[in-house]
């Protein structure tokens, strides 16, 4: 085999990796949207917990969110990977299943995303709660509204609103989080990466070719951010300077 | 029931591999702050290109992941002959250092948004009012501005360096024994699955809040002023 100039390897020709780097990218977003989701679900869950006023219920929405900030990311990368599989097969054989069930690993890297994300969102979403004016919620009982309608009507819509910029933020870090899962083998974009810095010899070009992609994706979700949060504060009156 | 003489061999191998976590985090966050004071100046210095470079190096080593920037250097670099023949080989050929400088680089561009927040939280009139008895340059940060802003960066600051603990973790992909690599070495040499990332878990989580704590102590006692009075 004759050597690949940068150019051909990064290429969509034969030889070229462009379409790899492509789908890995793709691939980053999906599982990165799948693990903010799943911390979405986990943050109000323990914002919730910790604004209902049940003490049990914020111990232990409070402990799973200081553990998960305090602990490195690749470990919990690794431990969801392993866990998880564990746990699943363990599952099975509760159920009469026998050998070895393992997790996918689209579903293991957006749960690990996920478990770190929520532990950061749950603090977005208690303080977004915490941002509504009082009145709002008091009119909305005095209405007659019920506990569900208020939530639709008063409460969902504002916690979003307030939450965006916090979202924003933790969206940028759920997807450089994202590159840890390349160690489960996932073929995200550093995963790709990796295997084609390997098997054309080109590290270098991969390399910056992958944080190029990484790069274009946080600055385009970032404007995709910034125009979410003019919309949802296009009704909200300016404060005065 | 869990081996207790297990753990604690774990236990001690791990607190050994903590000197390599603690020297890479140390270190990049000493140089770190130093790029970042470089950066936020050259960020706020008035003259287009140089604030250009600035911002880009911003963009460039917040955007990407650490993993990516580490595997530039370590694996990157060194793929060039001309870099094995330069004299930064000496350098770069070890692992340790190549882990160092992409963690110093990468925590610098966080550090210097933080200064740069911190520096443009400086209340106005006190600069003026600095101005107004004759301070200025150096004497006028020294004795204002730097103060000021010391107080108003620490509790990002802080998020920051706790951070850096954590994300040193992903020096043991390039070949480091630090807590984490050991941790997994551990679990491939025994097959034990879950305890040796627990206890390594442990360690992370005890260090962090012990950094988190210190740093708490430095903002009282900085700040003495904001205390609420006892009665």
């Amino acid at each position: 085999m004759q050597p690949v100039t940068w150019t051909t390897a990064l290429g969509f020709g034969e030889r070229g990796w462009g379409p790899a780097l492509l789908e890995g990218a793709v691939l980053t977003l999906l599982v990165s949207i799948a693990g903010l989701a799943i911390g979405a679900a986990l943050g109000s869950l323990v914002a919730w917990s910790k604004l209902s006023g049940v003490r049990i219920a914020a111990a232990i929405g409070e402990s799973y969110a200081a553990i998960f900030r305090g602990l490195p990311e690749l470990l919990v990368v690794y431990f969801v990977y392993f866990g998880s599989s564990a746990a699943l097969t363990g599952l099975d054989h509760l159920f009469g299943g026998q050998g070895f069930l393992g997790v996918p690993g689209f579903a293991a890297g957006a749960l690990a995303v996920g478990v770190i994300s929520g532990s950061y969102q749950a603090e977005v979403f208690r303080g977004a709660f915490l941002a509504i004016a009082k009145g709002e919620l008091e009119a909305a009982r005095a209405v007659g509204m019920g506990r569900w309608l208020s939530f639709r009507r008063i409460i969902a819509p504002q916690v979003l609103r307030f939450a965006l910029p916090g979202l924003g933020n933790l969206w940028q870090v759920a997807l450089k989080d994202s590159s840890l899962i390349s160690v489960t083998g996932l073929s995200e974009l550093m995963r790709t990466s990796q295997i084609a810095a390997g098997s054309t010899h080109q590290p270098f070009t991969f390399y910056v070719a992958g944080g190029a992609l990484y790069l274009a994706l946080t600055s385009v979700s970032d404007r995709v951010f910034e125009f979410a949060e003019a919309r949802a504060t296009r009704g909200m009156r300016r404060e005065a300077r | 029931m869990m081996d207790t003489a297990f753990i604690w061999d774990i236990f001690l191998r791990l607190i050994v591999a903590l000197r390599v976590t603690l020297s890479v985090w140390a270190l990049s966050v000493f140089f770190g702050a130093f790029i970042a004071a470089g950066v936020t100046w050259m960020r706020g210095s008035g003259v287009k290109p140089v604030e250009w470079i600035a911002r880009a190096y911003i963009f460039v080593f917040r955007g990407a992941p650490l993993l990516v920037q580490l595997f530039v250097v370590y694996y990157g670099l060194s793929s060039f002959p001309v870099v094995r023949a330069s004299v930064f080989w000496p350098f770069l050929r070890d692992a340790f250092n190549c882990a160092t400088l992409s963690c110093a680089l990468c925590t610098a561009a966080y550090q210097s948004e933080i200064f740069r927040g911190a520096l443009a939280g400086v209340p106005h009139g006190q600069v003026e009012a600095a101005r107004a008895c004759g301070m200025s340059g150096f004497l006028l940060f020294r004795r204002v501005i730097f103060p000021i802003a010391l107080r108003q960066a620490l509790p990002a600051y802080s998020t920051e360096v706790i951070s850096m603990v954590k994300a040193t973790a992903l020096v043991s992909l390039v070949t480091l024994w630090d807590v984490m690599s050991v941790a997994l070495k551990i679990r491939n040499d025994t097959l034990v699955t879950y305890t040796p990332l627990l206890v390594a878990g442990a360690i992370y989580f005890v260090v962090n809040y012990l950094i988190a704590r210190i740093f708490i102590f430095i903002e009282q006692w900085l700040s003495p002023h904001l205390r609420a009075r006892s009665a």
